[in-house]
């Protein structure tokens, strides 16, 4: 699936995925329990500020340093009989790895949970050479199996679907006749693809963390199915966004910490795993075969702009977590797999603006995401800075969004800031609700709550502001 | 060793410094002292009791099994943690350390008197290991270094130890000698670079596992046992 869903303009998704109950249920109780999950491990580590302010050094130094790092990258997985290349745009990275799939004459290629590969599309061009390409993160897995349904979380995948209707997914295409007991559910996947890590001819991953001194690359999952899909082919093709390094496994420990705790609030997921070339002369298991295909694909011209931050991402998708536009209008509003904030910052950047130039309104600017954000990219001043490029620059701005800006401006000018430009719905602040009233808020109201107190937000106000700015204008 | 090929890199990464303002950078480059190292507060000053503490609570929460015994209870211990799930086929690595432990017997007189299945992980026999390791049961190995903050077994790959060992099995018993146990997983990094930095081969594949597999995929329900082991448990040894 490429980076761009289709599913029809802007407000026409947002206007279905607000009328989804399910998926607004789901969403909104992954969040709550995510938020109190992340910030129990957050408290339990300590020191959090500092450890955003390590994570970020290390990021900013890797970027501002990418060729060196790059360079000894590739470098130390040659040294290791690995092969590296080097893929300026999504057709080159395909390219190569079809002429791969071709040159070993492969019929089944097993993944593991890649954004990058779904960002260069790859599983239609491996499809139209004849392979069968199976998803095996169970996510995925019941993505895939349903004709290929849009991811709606960066980390979450499936979350906007039920167990009753995976059931029925199972049901329609495995022959699965059991409940939709998630453990059944699991159960099955587990075992249809057990067979498939058995006879797959390739595996193919992507990449939390390349690590530059030892030429290795680095794979978190909780499944662990990453670690079949490497152990059993006898070819693994690794692909990686080419700003996912770092300089030695010391910084890479940092950046995991910091990835499994806001990703999922858990002090390391079940498996991290560091693969370093192809198997070792000797060994009955592992790859005898690496490929490692770094991708541009946009990413260089984000770089020596005032965009670079967003390179910064570790894709642990904590901003998506705690913010209050997505909790409502869920990921597949935001028409790229690529939501939430980081979703609205960086789909812009890498698809344009012709497709994407309502994303960076889809925002309170309330700045919980930028308060979330392990590696302290400035989410919601990007978003900004995209508006004003927007407006300024490309005069793509849709009606409703200069009424928006109009109001929000009016907004900021008087305490109706905190009704409108806010303007989150009660839910969102649930949480911190006490009595009627805010009394630990997220983001920039945290300062404030310190030392006074917030109303809570009325009810449905989110809703009738949306419908309130599509009866304003018809942005496209 | 043979030496793979790089494609394309030149000009990949000359855009890059232009992209940057400035002319490439390939070499000369050193990581900077970074100025917050909060990694190293994090069971500061901990005695190998207060870790082994720390990770026993810690296995609580990651659906992991944690029993302690001594060197000489060992064999007692892991032939009744076989049993408790389910029994053979056992795979495990041929490592010195079963023989160390005085597991000898058990896994090569004992558990064959009782038609427990062992497979010893042998690199002459190919693709016989997967498919063994695939029926097995259980899978055993010793854990190399163990992190007490997170519950995690740190294992390293090599001939004598395949990879799917820890995967392919129904459930997973991890031996963990308590000199193993370091903090987290800062002290598990400085280790292996400390050997990289020595010119030692990092082995083609470090396992950082903690707990059985799960998902949360569906509903956000917790599910344990997905692609890797269903259960888990970690037998720890006092006294070596």
């Amino acid at each position: 699936m490429p980076m761009k869903i289709e599913n029809g303009p802007f407000w026409k998704r947002v206007g279905e995925n607000l009328d989804n109950d399910f998926m607004r249920g789901a969403v909104a109780g992954m969040q709550d329990r995510g938020y109190v999950r992340r910030l129990g491990v957050i408290e339990e580590l300590g020191h959090w500020e500092e450890w955003r302010s390590l994570a970020e050094q290390i990021r900013k130094h890797t970027l501002e340093n990418l060729d060196y790092y790059l360079m000894q990258l590739s470098e130390n997985v040659a040294k290791r009989g690995g092969h590296v290349f080097f893929a300026r745009t999504a057709e080159e990275a395909n390219d190569y790895i079809r002429r791969i799939a071709l040159e070993k004459q492969a019929k089944k290629i097993v993944k593991s949970k890649s954004m990058v590969t779904e960002e260069i599309n790859l599983n239609p061009v491996l499809e139209s050479i004849g392979c069968q390409v199976i998803e095996t993160d169970l996510g995925e897995y019941i993505l895939q199996i349903d004709d290929h349904d849009p991811p709606s979380h960066i980390v979450g995948p499936a979350l906007h679907k039920n167990k009753e209707q995976i059931r029925d997914v199972f049901r329609r295409k495995l022959g699965y006749t059991k409940s939709s007991d998630p453990v059944e559910l699991a159960r099955h996947a587990r075992e249809m693809l057990r067979r498939d890590y058995l006879t797959a001819d390739i595996g193919i991953t992507g990449c939390n963390f390349a690590i530059a001194e030892s030429g290795s690359i680095t794979l978190v999952t909780n499944e662990g199915n990453a670690d079949l899909v490497t152990a059993l082919p006898k070819t693994q093709i690794t692909v990686m966004g080419m700003e996912r390094i770092v300089p030695t496994f010391e910084e890479m420990e940092v950046l995991v910490s910091m990835l499994t705790r806001s990703a999922v609030g858990q002090k390391l997921t079940s498996y991290i795993t560091v693969l370093t070339g192809p198997r070792d002369e000797g060994d009955a298991d592992g790859p005898e075969e690496f490929h490692l295909v770094i991708v541009d694909n946009g990413r260089s011209s984000i770089l020596g702009t005032e965009f670079q931050p967003v390179l910064q991402c570790i894709r642990c998708a904590a901003c998506v977590n705690v913010c209050p536009v997505y909790r409502h209008i869920g990921g597949h509003s935001y028409g790229s797999i690529y939501s939430g904030p980081i979703g609205a910052v960086l789909s812009p950047l890498l698809g344009g603006y012709d497709d994407y130039k309502e994303l960076p309104y889809a925002s309170s600017l309330c700045a919980a995401c930028t308060e979330a954000c392990p590696v302290k990219i400035p989410l919601h001043e990007l978003l900004i800075k995209h508006r004003q490029i927007i407006v300024e620059r490309e005069g793509k701005a849709p009606a409703a969004e200069k009424l928006a800006m109009k109001a929000f401006r009016l907004g900021t000018a008087s305490p109706s800031l905190y009704r409108f430009g806010t303007k989150l719905a009660p839910g969102a602040f649930a949480s911190f609700v006490k009595d009627g009233r805010i009394t630990k808020g997220p983001g920039p109201l945290k300062a404030w709550t310190e030392s006074r107190e917030f109303p809570a937000p009325s009810k449905e106000r989110f809703r009738d502001w949306f419908r309130d700015r599509q009866k304003g204008g018809n942005p496209s | 060793m043979t030496r793979g090929a790089i494609h394309n890199r030149d000009a990949f990464l000359e855009n890059i410094a232009h992209r940057l303002g400035r002319a490439p950078r390939l070499s000369g480059v050193s990581r900077p002292q970074w100025s917050a190292q909060p990694q190293w507060k994090v069971l500061a000053g901990y005695s190998q009791d207060d870790l082994l503490a720390v990770l026993r609570e810690q296995c609580k929460l990651i659906h992991t099994d944690y029993i302690e015994t001594t060197n000489a209870g060992l064999a007692g211990v892991l032939k009744q943690q076989v049993t408790a799930y389910g029994g053979g086929p056992v795979i495990v690595p041929d490592d010195p350390r079963f023989a160390e432990y005085g597991l000898s017997a058990l896994l090569r007189d004992e558990w064959p008197a009782e038609r427990t299945a062992i497979h010893i992980w042998n690199p002459a026999l190919g693709r016989q290991n997967i498919d063994a390791a695939e029926q097995a049961n259980v899978g055993i190995a010793f854990s190399d270094i163990t992190l007490a903050e997170s519950g995690t077994v740190v294992l390293f790959s090599r001939n004598e130890q395949g990879r799917v060992i820890h995967f392919l099995p129904k459930t997973y018993i991890a031996i963990v000698p308590k000199s193993t146990v370091v903090p987290r997983m800062t002290q598990a990094a400085v280790i292996i670079r400390k050997q990289i930095e020595k010119g030692v081969l990092v082995p083609s594949c470090i396992n950082f596992i903690t707990g059985p597999s799960n998902s949360a995929d569906i509903e956000m329900n917790l599910v344990v046992g997905v692609h890797g082991p269903m259960k888990a448990a970690y037998i720890v040894v006092t006294d070596r």
